[in-house]
């Protein structure tokens, strides 16, 4: 008896999988029951559940949407994978003449390389230099992009309590008090930034990976959206997020009477709009452990929960281990292009 | 680096290869979703949707519109940058920032 034929595949972390069509099929009802239980939403339909399974066991290295669907792309690089991460010496403002003139990318940000808004804020005025004069030479829209990263205000290199310790000695009062008191100060250094960006003619605030530190985080970054959006009403934020689920790490705060602790993209959406945010940045988890097919089914559920009711534009974060992207540095295009194109025609995203 | 071309190359509009700088100015600016936002700019061009996304057409477009491109040949009638902004926001309608500190700066407004 002949053998079944087997896909080529990967699993989560970017290893090769082979697999038969019913192992594929398996993983993609796995997946997706995973998505309908925790996020308590509807599944793809039958016919979505089969041109993902086209789009997955598609012939060819790279894939791509059909014509005439292409989106657009937002950036969280900061404008310095080249001349940081790649280590080839150049000035951030002709890095965002490379991305646009030579990578095709609709728009870029320029932030710290420590990507965050508290350091941030103390080169602010230089970073904004810098951004100022790509302004000058670019065409595409260029963002400041930093993250909240509520982390950087913990003792003992910061003014807050530590709630990471705190927590574990059982200090429950005061481990709550130091993240909302953290809240402040990250609302306050973004605020900062926003100030030094719209000088210079920015043309948005990207606030990437809100929550990280959990639902106060998530917290910093819509009331700073807020803040930034009533000051300057011409000036959009984008909000995009660290994880498909916001940890309850204070586990009572709201936002206009929403409890932030476990809302998942459908819901953390809507805040974003609330808060005045232009773009929201969805994200789904990778499991390493798992297939391609299994995220993949996973991702698109959640997505298309999200993109249903969302009303402003949701771009899709599609880095290192996110959105069916393998945890991995160096991206294998076989499956990244095949993210894409699910995201694209099946998720019914606005971006990326 | 290699996730920014990918993406580009399997999805995206391509920046200034076609309009995808000007679609995501009008989600940017007016929250539109990326089918009102494509059929706003291609409007406001004179150009079909599927025209937006081809890059040999927008070429010709960008070029007769001086909205800036991604290769140009060195020569006066050259436009890119601050320059392209300007019409790209007269274009669209819209408030670019960079181009209003620009005219502060200038002493044009």
């Amino acid at each position: 008896m002949a053998e079944e034929k087997k896909y080529q595949s990967r699993m989560g972390d970017g290893s090769l999988v082979f697999m038969t069509e019913d192992e594929i099929r398996a993983d993609m009802r796995e997946g997706m029951a995973d998505a309908v239980k925790r996020g308590k939403i509807d599944p793809m339909s039958e016919e979505d559940f089969e041109r993902l399974y086209e789009i997955i066991t598609m012939p060819g290295g790279v894939v791509g949407v059909e014509p005439g669907k292409e989106i657009v792309n937002t950036n969280d690089s900061g404008g310095y994978k080249i001349n940081v991460k790649s280590q080839m010496p150049l000035p951030k403002e002709m890095e965002t003449l490379i991305y646009e003139r030579c990578l095709g990318c609709d728009s870029v940000d320029i932030g710290n390389t420590d990507y965050n808004y508290k350091t941030a804020k103390g080169v602010a005025k230089r970073d904004a230099g810098a951004l100022k004069q790509a302004l000058n030479v670019t065409t595409m829209p260029l963002l400041f992009g930093g993250m909240p990263d509520l982390g950087f205000y913990t003792q003992p290199d910061g003014p807050a309590g530590n709630w990471a310790t705190l927590l574990p000695d059982g200090k429950i009062k005061e481990a709550l008090a130091a993240q909302e008191e953290a809240v402040e100060y990250s609302i306050k250094d973004i605020c900062y930034v926003a100030d030094q960006a719209y000088d210079v003619g920015a043309d948005g605030m990207n606030l990437d990976t809100c929550g990280a530190a959990g639902d106060a985080d998530f917290l910093a970054a819509l009331k700073a959206c807020e803040a930034i959006t009533s000051k300057y009403p011409d000036f959009p934020v984008e909000i995009g997020m660290a994880g498909e689920f916001v940890l309850g790490m204070h586990g009572r705060l709201k936002y206009n009477g929403k409890r932030l602790a476990g809302l998942y993209p459908h819901d953390q959406v809507k805040l974003a709009e609330q808060a005045g945010a232009s773009i929201f940045g969805l994200v789904v988890n990778t499991n390493c452990n798992k297939s391609f097919a299994w995220n993949m089914a996973r991702v698109i559920t959640f997505v298309q929960a999200c993109t249903k009711v969302a009303n402003i534009p949701v771009h899709a974060d599609v880095g290192m281990g996110v959105c069916g992207i393998p945890m991995v540095e160096i991206m294998p295009v076989d499956v990244m292009s095949r993210a894409d194109k699910a995201l694209v025609e099946l998720g019914k995203i606005d971006g990326f | 680096m290699g996730q920014e071309a990918t993406h580009a190359i399997c999805a995206g509009m391509g920046g200034v290869r076609t309009a995808g700088d000007m679609v995501l100015r009008m989600q940017l600016a007016k929250k539109m979703k990326i089918d009102e936002a494509k059929a706003y700019v291609a409007s406001k061009l004179g150009v079909t949707v599927e025209e937006l996304c081809d890059v040999v057409t927008m070429s010709d477009v960008r070029r007769d519109m001086g909205l800036g491109l991604c290769h140009v040949e060195p020569c006066k009638e050259e436009n890119n940058g601050m320059a392209a902004k300007f019409r790209i926001a007269e274009v669209l309608d819209i408030k670019i920032n960079s181009v209003e500190r620009f005219k502060e700066r200038a002493g044009l407004k």
